[in-house]
Formats: C-alpha cells, sequence, structure tokens
C-alpha cells in the first residue's frame, strides 16, 4: 500500500535536461516543485573527477553511466511477426540513468533543426508531391515552426554556453559558418572550439569539393564561461573522454554544469533519487492527473499527489509510463488506429574509414572533444533535390573525430587479423595516420507504420510491469539515403588524399546489437490532429491536460541532426506555455 | 537612530525589573532588520546553528578548540532552555563582556574579545532579532572540556590577560569606510578570531594581528594584505571573495566557505568593499625568505600535477577565474603552513556557492589515489614551483591523513 506524501504544484517524472530545466522554469514561476529520479545524484568532483573519468574500460566498455539492463530493459524485434526478445546488454542505444540523464554523458553536439524538418510532411508533399513519399511513411508536421521555437533555442544555446560559428544570423548568412540553418537571432555565445589537423584538413577538402564546412556546434567550452543563471564551466582541456564518460573539469554542458546549482537553491525545489515512478495516477474521469506513484531504493512504495506531472524520462520510458497508465490510446499497427507508441524513430549512422600515409599525417587523435570536427550540411533534410535520387531526408556528415581512446579507436585496415601480431603492427602503423569519425554522417530515420512501440506480451520488469517492445526495421528509403551519403563523405576523404577509403554503409536488417546513438525518438508525438498525435503543440497531452510530455519522444520523425537541442528547445517553449497560458487557465491549451 | 532619551527609559525599565527581557526595540521593524543583519555579520548562525538544522540558533554545534570541545548554547527566545529569561543588560555582557547571567566567565569560544568592539545599540539590536526566532527548547551541555579547563574560575585570569574591554574607537584620520572597515573586521566580524595567531592559552597575540593561525584542520591564511600572501589581490578582489566566495584567485571552502554562506555573502556590497579596503590597510611581515624544494620531488610533484591537476588548474596553475583556483595567487596555498593544502589533495574540497555565484565547484579527493610522498611532492610542487612556500616532507603528509581519518567532519 503506498504511503501518500504532502500535494505539490508539480511533480516532474526524470531529472535529466528536460526534466532541469522544467524544473527550474516552474519553480521560477513560485511553484513548488519536486522532481523523482529513478538513478543516483551525480556530481562532478565525487562521481567522475579527472583522477578517474578518463577510464575507458569503466564507463565506455562497462557503461557505468547508464542504466542497467538487470533494473530494467526493453524486447526487441525487427519485424511483426517475430517474437521479441529482451535486450541483456546495450548496443544500438544507450539509455540514461541518474540525476543529469543524458546530459552527462553525451557528446554535446548542440544543433537545430531545419526549418523544413517541422513542416516535412506539407514541404515534401509541396515540392515532390505525395507520390514520391513511400506508402507506409507516416511522417507528419510537427504543430511547431523553427521561428517559433528559435528563441528557446537561444535560451538553451546561452544556458549551455555553446560554441559555434553562425551561418545564418536574421538573414544574413555569415561567412564560415552552416548557411543551410535556420535565422538565428544572435551569434553563438562561443567561438567554435580550435580543431585539431585532420578536422582542419577535411575543412579544407570539403571547400575544394565546392561545400561549405563549418564547425561542430559543441557544448564542450571553447573558454571560460558563466551563463545567465551565473553558473559557470571551465574551458574544454580536448582530452578525448567526452560522449560515454562525465566531464571531470566542468567543461561540457550537463545540468549539473548548468541548472542544478541553481536549481538546487530553491527553497521550492525537491529532488528524490534513486525513486522510481511506476504509474502516473488519473481520477475516475481519466482526463485529470492526480499525482504519481513511486518506489523508493528500499522498495517502499509512496504515491505523490500533484497538480500537474510532467513526464520527462527517456524517450521508450516515457512511452511506457504513458501505456501502463492508460493515458491515451495505444497504437495499433493494423488498424492504424491509437497514438501511443507510432512514429518510433531512431537515426541512420554510417562511417567512413580512411587511412593515409604514416610518413605524412598525424593527426594526433587523442587531442579532441565529443563535438569537435568540421561538417557540412549539403546533404541534410531537404537542403537538396532529391528528384533524381528517390529517397528522402538527410543528414549533416563530418570529420567528428571525438577520441583517440586506445580500446575503441584503433582503426586497421580491412582484412587485418582481428587479433595478434598483425593485428597489433597494423594498429601501430595506423593510429596516427588513420580517420575514423566518432560521428560521420548523422542522417535521419523516417516514421513508418510498422515502426513502433507497445507493451511485451511475455516479459515484466521487477515490479511485474510488461517491458516495451520495439519494432523496428530499416526501411528502403533509409538504405538508399545512407548510400548516397556515404558515398559523398568519402570523396572528401579521398580529396585529402587518403591512401585507402573504408565505406561501412549502414544496412538492413536494423541491428539492435551494433551502436548507432542513443537518439531513440517518437512513440508520444506532437502534432495538430489527437487521432495522431499524443501531444498538442505544447506537449500537453491531448487525453490529460494537466500532464506535459517532454523529450525526443514528441519527435514526429528523427531528423538528420543529434537532437539535444531541440529536444531542450521544445522543454523551454512548453515550459512557457505552461507559464503564460496554462498557469492562468489551467485545461486544454488547443481546441481540436 | 533611537534617540537618547528611549535609551535612559529602557535602562530605567530594565534597572525597575519591569518587563524583563522585553524593550522598546524588541517589536521594532528597523532594529529587527538591523539585528538580522547584524547577527550574519557577526555570523552567529555558524556556531550556535547546527548545519542543516530546522532550528535556527537552538545550539547544540560542538565547537571544536585548542583545549577540547564547547558546544553553543541556544540563544532563541526559549524561556527555559533559551534566552528568553534574560535582559537586555544580561545578553549585552554575555556578548561584549563575556560575563554569564550567573555572573561567571565565558570561554573564548565566543569571540566577546571582538564583540567588545561593538556598541551597546548593535548589540541590543542583534537581540531584538533573536527575539522573533521560533523559540525552541533544547538544553545544551556547553562545557565538556576536561578538569581543569572546565572550572570557568580560571577565566578571570585569561580575561586579565587577553580581554581588552572597550567599544570601536574610530580613526578621525581615516576615511568612513575605512572606519566602517575596520569596525566589521575587529567587532562583529571578528576576523581575528581565526586569523590572528594565538597564544597557547588561546588569547590573541596581539602584536600579530591577522597573521595568521590553523585551527580546526585549515589554515586560516595570514590577511593582512599589504605584504602577506594577499598581497596580489586588490580591494575589489578581497571584496568579491567576501561577497561571492570567489575570485579570480581564491574559492572559499571548509570553515571560510561556511564564513561566506553564513555570512559576509549577506552583507551589503558597501560593507564587503569596507571590509576589504581596511584589510588592504593593514600591515602585516615582510614575506618568509624563499624556500627552495629538492629537485626530485618537485620533477616528481610535476609530474603529478601535470596528469591529474592541470585539466582544471591549467599547466601554469592560473586556474579560472571564480571557478578554478590560481595555486599561485591562493592564500592557502603559498603560506607556511601546509594543512589546507594538504587536506584538499587529500580528501577534495566543496567551495561555496552564493547567489552571487551559484556554481559552488569542488575539488576530487586524491587521497585514495597518491600515497603519502606523492601527496607530499604535489603539494610541495604547488607551493614552490610558482610560489617559494616551503617544502612539504611525507612525514607531514601521512600525519595529515591521520589527522583527517581522525576527524568527524
Amino acid at each position: 500500500m503506498a504511503r501518500k506524501l504532502p500535494r505539490k504544484d508539480v511533480v516532474i517524472i526524470g531529472l535529466g535536461w528536460t526534466g532541469s530545466i522544467m524544473a527550474y522554469e516552474l519553480a521560477d514561476a513560485g511553484l513548488d516543485v519536486i522532481a523523482i529520479e529513478r538513478g543516483p545524484w551525480r556530481n562532478t568532483a565525487t562521481d567522475y573527477p579527472p583522477g578517474y573519468a578518463a577510464d575507458e574500460l569503466r564507463y565506455r566498455i562497462r557503461h557505468e553511466l547508464f542504466l542497467s539492463p538487470s533494473q530494467t530493459t526493453f524486447t526487441f524485434r525487427n519485424k511483426m511477426t517475430e517474437a521479441a526478445l529482451p535486450i541483456r546488454t546495450w548496443g544500438a542505444f544507450m539509455p540514461p540513468n541518474g540525476v543529469g540523464g543524458g546530459g552527462v554523458h553525451w557528446n554535446a553536439e548542440t544543433w537545430r533543426f531545419l526549418p523544413s524538418d517541422f513542416v516535412l510532411k506539407t514541404h515534401l508533399t509541396e515540392r515532390y508531391g505525395a507520390s514520391f513519399l513511400p506508402e507506409d511513411m507516416t511522417i507528419q508536421d510537427w504543430g511547431v515552426t523553427y521561428d517559433e521555437l528559435e528563441p528557446h533555442y537561444d535560451r538553451f544555446e546561452y544556458l549551455c554556453g555553446t560554441s559555434g560559428q553562425a551561418g545564418n544570423i536574421k538573414g544574413k548568412i555569415m561567412e564560415g559558418g552552416n548557411p543551410f540553418e535556420g535565422p538565428r537571432s544572435r551569434a553563438y555565445p562561443n567561438p567554435p572550439q580550435d580543431q585539431p589537423f585532420g578536422h582542419t584538413l577535411f575543412g579544407k577538402a570539403a571547400r575544394d569539393l565546392g561545400y561549405k564546412p563549418f564547425p561542430q556546434p559543441s557544448g564542450n567550452m571553447s573558454r571560460p564561461y558563466q551563463n545567465p543563471l551565473g553558473v559557470r564551466l571551465g574551458p574544454c582541456t580536448y582530452c578525448g573522454f567526452c560522449e560515454w564518460f562525465g566531464c571531470g573539469n566542468y567543461s561540457k554542458a550537463s545540468p549539473q554544469t548548468t541548472i542544478l546549482p541553481t536549481l538546487v537553491r530553491k527553497p521550492n525545489f525537491t529532488a528524490r533519487d534513486n525513486s522510481e515512478v511506476t504509474r502516473i495516477n488519473v481520477d475516475g474521469s481519466g482526463k485529470r492527473a492526480i499525482g504519481v506513484t513511486f518506489v523508493d531504493a528500499t522498495g517502499d512504495e509512496w504515491e505523490q499527489p500533484a497538480d500537474l506531472v510532467v513526464l520527462s524520462a527517456y524517450t521508450i520510458f516515457n512511452v511506457q509510463l504513458l501505456l501502463l497508465s492508460g493515458i491515451g490510446k495505444s497504437y495499433d499497427p493494423a488498424a492504424n488506429t491509437g497514438v501511443i507508441g507510432r512514429n518510433f524513430t531512431h537515426q541512420t549512422i554510417s562511417d567512413v574509414v580512411s587511412f593515409f600515409d604514416p610518413t605524412k599525417f598525424v593527426f594526433n587523435p587523442f587531442i579532441a572533444s565529443g563535438a569537435i570536427g568540421m561538417c557540412i550540411d549539403e546533404f541534410n533534410g531537404d537542403n537538396f533535390d532529391h528528384g533524381p535520387h528517390g529517397f528522402v531526408g538527410g543528414g549533416y556528415m563530418g570529420h567528428v573525430q571525438t577520441n583517440g581512446r586506445p580500446i575503441e579507436t584503433t582503426p586497421v585496415p580491412p582484412g587485418t587479423p582481428l587479433w595478434g601480431a598483425a593485428w597489433k603492427k597494423a594498429v601501430k602503423e595506423n593510429y596516427q595516420s588513420a580517420i575514423k569519425p566518432g560521428t560521420g554522417i548523422h542522417g535521419s530515420m523516417y516514421s513508418y507504420r510498422d515502426v513502433y512501440l507497445d507493451l511485451d506480451p511475455t516479459y515484466k520488469d521487477r515490479f511485474n510491469r510488461p517491458l516495451v517492445r520495439i519494432t523496428m526495421d530499416f526501411h528502403d528509403n533509409e538504405i538508399k539515403q545512407n548510400k548516397f551519403l556515404t558515398d559523398k563523405f568519402a570523396e572528401i576523404f579521398q580529396a585529402m588524399g587518403a591512401k585507402q577509403v573504408h565505406k561501412e554503409y549502414r544496412k538492413a536488417p536494423y541491428d539492435i546489437t551494433k551502436y548507432q546513438t542513443t537518439h531513440l525518438c517518437g512513440g508520444a508525438i506532437m502534432g495538430t490532429d489527437p487521432g495522431t498525435s499524443a501531444l498538442n503543440r505544447y506537449l500537453q497531452s491531448w487525453d490529460v491536460p494537466n500532464l506535459f510530455v517532454l523529450g525526443a519522444s514528441a519527435f514526429p520523425q528523427n531528423a538528420g541532426y543529434n537532437p539535444t537541442g531541440t529536444v531542450a528547445a521544445l522543454a523551454y517553449w512548453a515550459a512557457d506555455a505552461i507559464r503564460s497560458k496554462y498557469l492562468k487557465n489551467p485545461g486544454q491549451l488547443i481546441n481540436a | 537612530m533611537r534617540s537618547a532619551a528611549q535609551l535612559a527609559l529602557v535602562t530605567l525599565t530594565l534597572a525597575a525589573g519591569v518587563g524583563e527581557a522585553t524593550s522598546a526595540g524588541l517589536q521594532d521593524f528597523a532594529a529587527v532588520e538591523r539585528g538580522r543583519y547584524l547577527a550574519a555579520a557577526a555570523d552567529c548562525g555558524s556556531c550556535h546553528t547546527v548545519p542543516g538544522s530546522d532550528h535556527p540558533m537552538s545550539g547544540g554545534r560542538p565547537i571544536e578548540t585548542p583545549f577540547g570541545v564547547l558546544v553553543a548554547p541556544n540563544i532563541t527566545p526559549d524561556r527555559d532552555t533559551g534566552i528568553g529569561a534574560w535582559s537586555d543588560g544580561e545578553f549585552d555582557a554575555a556578548v561584549r563582556k563575556g560575563i554569564r547571567r550567573d555572573s561567571s566567565r565565558l570561554y573564548p569560544a565566543m569571540p566577546f574579545p571582538y564583540f567588545a568592539r561593538m556598541t551597546q545599540e548593535d548589540v541590543k539590536d542583534i537581540r531584538a532579532y533573536l527575539s522573533t526566532v521560533e523559540p525552541v527548547h533544547n538544553p545544551v551541555t556547553v562545557n565538556k572540556l576536561p578538569f581543569p579547563l572546565n572550572q570557568r574560575m580560571a577565566m578571570t585570569v585569561w580575561d586579565r590577560l587577553y580581554f581588552t574591554p572597550g567599544e570601536f574607537m574610530g580613526q578621525p584620520d581615516k576615511s568612513k569606510q575605512w572606519n566602517r572597515g575596520a569596525y566589521l573586521v575587529e567587532g562583529p566580524g571578528h576576523c581575528g578570531a581565526c586569523h590572528t595567531p594565538k597564544t597557547v592559552l588561546g588569547g590573541d597575540k596581539s602584536d600579530k594581528k591577522l597573521q595568521g593561525y590553523t585551527l580546526q584542520g585549515w589554515v586560516a591564511p595570514d590577511i593582512t594584505s599589504v605584504q602577506g600572501p594577499l598581497a596580489d589581490w586588490s580591494a575589489d578582489d578581497l571584496a568579491q571573495y567576501l561577497k561571492t566566495g570567489h575570485n579570480r584567485f581564491a574559492a572559499a571552502a571548509g570553515l571560510m566557505g561556511e564564513v561566506v554562506e553564513l555570512s559576509t555573502s549577506k552583507l551589503s556590497d558597501d560593507d564587503t568593499k569596507a571590509m576589504a579596503a581596511y584589510l588592504k590597510d593593514v600591515s602585516g611581515p615582510k614575506p618568509a625568505a624563499d624556500s627552495s624544494a629538492d629537485a626530485h620531488v618537485m620533477a616528481a610533484g610535476g609530474a603529478i600535477y601535470q596528469d591529474l591537476c592541470s585539466a582544471c588548474h591549467k599547466s601554469d596553475g592560473s586556474g579560472v577565474p571564480s571557478l578554478i583556483p590560481n595555486l599561485a595567487k591562493a592564500a592557502t596555498v603559498n603560506t607556511g603552513d601546509p594543512t589546507t593544502v594538504l587536506r584538499v589533495i587529500l580528501q577534495g574540497a566543496q567551495s561555496v556557492a552564493t547567489d552571487k555565484e551559484p556554481t559552488g565547484p569542488a575539488m576530487p579527493a586524491f587521497g585514495w589515489q597518491l600515497n603519502d610522498a606523492q601527496v607530499a611532492a604535489v603539494a610541495t610542487y604547488v607551493r614552490n614551483h610558482w610560489g617559494k612556500a616551503p617544502p612539504v616532507s611525507e612525514d607531514a603528509a601521512r600525519k595529515e591523513r591521520m589527522a583527517l581519518d581522525a576527524r568527524t567532519n
């Protein structure tokens, strides 16, 4: 029997980027806010200090900062006709855990989506005709536009101290930046990070080929920074232990280094760590959330009543809590009805590994940060004419070599034995003169009718709740897209003078054991039609108006960028709607 | 300002034994507000409130002295266990003269030799403020000293040696700001209680005012500012440090972190600037002769430094302003006593977070990773490479490690 705690104005489920942003915004509005986080509290000096932050075995191989699959996991299958099996070791993505969430171990690649990404269905239909899109593709417009999100992107970039070169300030194209980006109201708060040798060569080769290369926008500081909340970050040391790791010296934007220090000073904010929310409670009408039930580290069950519930866990857990709480109609791919679980997407990642003459090229790959490199955006979104190519979508591509770590980054030419003296010799010969970008091709994945989430009929978690079942496979559109992008990418390395270029195309079927990114998207998407979306344009549940659902679960489909910038901009956008509209008149903000 | 007539009336009332603890000031909004501010300036809560307690000023915090442990009493208005039944005169006698209600003597853990410099009115305002805090029934056994130190009679002699009564006397040839700063530093701020060297009996060495002392496992460095380790700090640097806990050189942690959090960060900018102006005018000793360190130790320390420390403090020790201390300019590094350096290397340190500087960065512990010789080498390096502070021996590192193991805080 759950014991009932005193009522709060707001309960926030999950204290990662979006939970921290929303907690700050609502506490700042004077509301009494509690955040409930499944994992532990994490601080820089005590949890990933420089003395051992750079431990590749501990963090990269043994996944210390991530959720343990023994705590909870998902089942996976490619096709609706198959039986799904539980994931027992993380592969394709890394579910975060603990305060700060994915913000602790991200690369800090901080992008904005293209204006056309937010009106994708309309845009592609107008440009190419409806028949150009695959029949089972279920892409949608978001219900929010780039222009509406621009101030919120800006807030996040200034919160984080993003280092970058603007490409478009109020419509004026800026030399050295990304000319394809939407207009931004002002420059990045910090200049780009310094580019190492190989990245610089890549930029030159791309420019020679007629592209407009620009430095990767980075949440790793190019110089000391104090954000608008007064919190300070130090300059990045280019240590090369960034993604998969916590930053040991306050140089990577994370909730810990940007928001939490001020949030914890607010007397109207409380956090409970090591506590897992098991259910969002609704009243008899099913139209109003009355709080959440959670289990603490000792196994005791508690009920936390609240007037407003913010669901801000990782993509799949957002969907799981909605399904388990009976909020919104479950998606049924056969009947094509329901909304919770639909339009689930990931990313279409591939890479090119190139080998250069070791007597002429010394790249020092260990000089790196999680978001360092030169990128081009010519083949992203609809920045190029897809007409001749027979697919839609795209991605940025870049020489974003994030590390030279000894276990992970020891590229050897194809055909080298996998172990033994010949392998060692090849590692030694190529370590300084090979390029293996941490982020190479960062392609979009659009949504399809048979790619979705639902509750597994067989497997249960430790609370005897059904696990979420992932049904996902690549469709021809993404495979074609990847082939096209990978070939274009390889041309740049050829132009750099590589003696050997090895293309690692992404191929079907979707492989749950091969890492791509942690950018799972969709399943509780935003939109304009309650028949095809779970949330309105303010991320408010169509069914339970005092519930807002934050995170990439709201993306109707994924774009060719890292999602965090957009995830955070949407959180600020939703917070603004709550503060300026919802609190004045609590209820459904959109009459659909 | 209250008129003399009012003061006289209060005195008369008290003398007549009517109204006990009450006085005109107790319900005077302005007096209470001034008292709240002065209680922060005097950092009453640092000793009289258990950290994290929901019951401010209710006592119970053990105060570590070289002679043993004293426990701070309950100063809430509770009539039985606090000071609710005290008259203003009794309160004033305790705060400014070190005389208890039963006429026995207070131990100088209560910094009455400093509070003696405060005006009677300021002390009365503090009393007015204390009368507004929640009364808490919390009996505290203050005196846990061993015999014969537990005999308060001994304090009569101590007072004769070390206690000079008398309010602060302004110096007319100095600026108003200087005088305000001097009043705060010498009076309510009681900076010398930690920063002035002590005799074996725990009295101030009055000829070495603010020249540094080590207590409760931390170095309170020489804060005379003309020639000491703060020589390169401007008055603005000092004021910023007091107000925010951080500046371009250093970060407050440990006891000073607590002082900033509970006291100096709550002072007005004018007052922290005044304290800084005064401190910049206090002369200290000439810097000690340069010390040199063994070249091998320095080489080892430098290697450890580049490996473990330089990511934050930078290769040249300069750190990041208001985030990571500058090891060449932080007063607790380049100073005679290495206690703080060793402590921070061994167990790390949490710097203070304030409204102005909410980051509160922390230094991780390295005691689990470095042995005594390595700790000594890197301590020697950071003290002697940029500055010329004396080297630190392996034995000193070993002793500090044992001392920290024995500490409960």
